[in-house]
């Protein structure tokens, strides 16, 4: 701590070249820190997903449905434990720039296999009770101001009603609540019933199977035997478990991960140079105190770490600031209006915050330091 | 302190330094004692080997052959970690050029050995004051470098001198870089603390009237001892 004072004085030899590159560590933290929210954005689903969680859909593509009548067919394949379907609604609220998720649902079964989605067993019966009644997620409710009772028109271009009306009414029955952060809170689920009975065309249908298995360690095993079992039919399907289900729907938007962290490795190797040019230079215009601190008798370990210190400070305080902004503009909500429910800088992503923090400070900070250490006291004092 | 009240005893030292593939000898065969609290000025032309001497006194440097032994510990062949302990411990250094930092206060600039001690906040804070005030600038203690004149900038670098209670001061060229006036002063400074508080001073001078100041001159030239005045 008695160092502090020396250090600090250091860095204000140089106030704007200091806090020039400050600035420049803080903002590569604050993109660290709000792309670490965005990629959470687009891969939480995965991160989330469930183990003994399989997704049977149409091997042509997801938009392709495949038929009710397949269900019944699963729920005899060895180790299946809970078979329901899902079907994408695509309704619009008001404006198509209001997007989140609506799916059509089976109630029960989808509580069952999702307990992520908490509802209390009043909201649930609440639900079950009501045929045209959907659950929102609290994301949802909060964004649209919605609660329960409320009544939401969608306009639903790819499931038109027997009427031909594309205009579908929804009261929301119940919000639920995620169990856990990443859990996605912006959904609408419909009940499967009410839908199917009022759409027009796509009857006996659904968009993909949702399969529980009741041994996870065999989930590849029984996978393969729901697809043999609808090979070389009309409606062939393709299993696969929900991560990596979800993680190709991310995928068709682009590899987030690796763009982020292509994105994230440039800003630090530039901030390495710009930062490792400032250290270089502190230390060289200091030869002369730097031999002095030596004379009166600071060893050649307390100078490396005295320079390697005034690295640490740079970097925590300019990264601290970063990932501090970043959170709090993160605090704020997601930046889309609702394309990226799930938007939070998870605790790992902070703990490499931290982590870079202290690399980048060793990194940029050991090689002046060396070069301090190595000062020949006598040599350094003529120059 | 050995029996016969030699501080310092240098033996038989040579110091060679190499640029490239050349040799350039600084110092050759030296012998010299210095007792404890004495005064002792060091002339000569510049190359002759003053500062060398010096720095390999003050355990800023090592001799290529020979041995430097003060208060009878020989520290030519301390190790790099026990040499700095040693001189925190013993040595206290003024430089021509004060060789301030300049980001510092004048207590803070005082206080930087004692980082080095355990001593608390507070008894650093006032042990630099202390200090400050023996050298008459207990006036200044929040004024930074640039705000001092040159002879108050070298009282400071003295208070940093003296602040850790060192046997020995070591001064290169104390007055090289002030007026005749504020040069007058640092000497009196110097003698003062050498009556008074007993320290043994070596100074390295190009000047005959700061040496004059000393109890004993020794003059060097091409690294060897050439003449001895005492006062």
């Amino acid at each position: 701590m008695k160092y502090f004072s020396l250090i600090f004085a250091s860095l204000k030899r140089k106030k704007l070249r200091t806090m020039l590159t400050l600035l420049s560590i803080m903002i590569a933290f604050l993109l660290f820190g709000y792309l670490a929210a965005i990629k959470t954005g687009f891969t939480a689903g995965v991160e989330v997903a469930g183990v003994d969680r399989l997704i049977t859909r149409n091997k042509v593509s997801l938009i392709n449905l495949v038929p009710l009548a397949h269900r019944d067919d699963i729920l005899q394949i060895d180790g299946v434990d809970l078979v329901t379907h899902n079907t994408w609604f695509g309704g619009i609220y008001q404006q198509p720039s209001n997007f989140f998720a609506q799916f059509v649902v089976e109630p029960e079964q989808y509580l069952e296999l999702y307990p992520e989605y908490v509802l209390s067993d009043e909201e649930k019966e609440s639900w079950f009770s009501n045929r045209t009644g959907v659950v929102i997620g609290s994301g949802l409710a909060k964004r649209f101001d919605w609660s329960v009772g409320d009544r939401v028109p969608l306009l639903a271009p790819i499931w038109g009603q027997k009427d031909g009306s594309e205009n579908w009414e929804f009261e929301i029955a119940a919000i639920y609540e995620g169990a856990e952060q990443g859990v996605d809170t912006s959904q609408m689920f419909i009940p499967y019933d009410y839908f199917d009975e009022a759409r027009r065309g796509g009857e006996g249908m659904v968009g993909w199977y949702l399969v529980r298995v009741s041994d996870p360690d065999r989930a590849a095993q029984i996978a393969e035997d729901i697809d043999r079992a609808f090979a070389n039919s009309r409606d062939e399907t393709k299993t696969e478990p929900e991560g990596a289900f979800i993680q190709g729907f991310a995928n068709q938007i682009g590899n987030i991960g690796f763009i982020i962290t292509a994105i994230v490795s440039a800003v630090f190797f530039t901030i390495l140079l710009v930062a490792g040019n400032t250290m270089a230079y502190t230390v060289r215009e200091r030869t002369n105190e730097l031999a002095v601190l030596k004379a009166i008798g600071f060893t050649n370990t307390g100078v490396l770490g005295l320079v390697l210190g005034e690295s640490l400070v740079l970097t925590a305080m300019g990264g601290g600031l970063g990932l501090l902004i970043a959170w709090l503009m993160v605090s704020a909500g997601d930046p889309t209006g609702g394309s990226l429910p799930v938007f939070f800088i998870p605790a790992t992503d902070l703990a490499l915050g931290v982590f870079l923090i202290v690399a980048l400070a060793f990194v940029v900070g050991i090689f002046p330091a060396r070069s301090a250490q190595k000062l020949q006291i006598s040599d350094a004092l003529r120059r | 302190m050995n029996e016969n009240n030699t501080l310092v005893d240098v033996r038989g030292v040579d110091k060679v330094f190499k640029r490239g593939s050349e040799e350039i000898h600084v110092l050759g065969g030296l012998d010299l004692q210095i007792p404890d609290g004495e005064f002792l000025a060091l002339m000569g032309p510049s190359g002759s080997g003053k500062s060398t001497l010096l720095n390999l006194v003050g355990g800023l440097d090592r001799p290529t052959q020979g041995s430097v032994t003060i208060g009878g510990q020989r520290i030519d062949d301390m190790s790099d970690r026990k040499l700095a302990g040693w001189r925190a411990r013993h040595v206290g250094l003024v430089f021509q050029f004060y060789n301030l930092m300049p980001v510092l206060n004048a207590r803070k600039n005082v206080e930087l050995p004692l980082l080095l001690t355990k001593l608390s906040a507070s008894e650093r804070k006032k042990r630099a004051a202390i200090a400050l005030e023996i050298v008459g600038l207990s006036h200044r203690l929040g004024h930074f470098p640039r705000q001092l004149s040159g002879g108050e900038q070298q009282r400071v670098g003295i208070a940093r001198a003296i602040v850790t209670d060192p046997t020995l001061l070591l001064c290169d060229e104390p007055t090289g870089d002030l007026d005749r006036k504020a040069g007058d002063e640092i000497l009196e400074l110097l003698q003062a603390l050498n009556r008074d508080q007993g320290k043994t001073i070596i100074m390295v001078t190009h000047d005959q009237l700061a040496a004059n100041r000393a109890s004993r001159t020794l003059h060097l030239d091409k690294g060897r001892l050439e003449r001895e005045v005492t006062v």
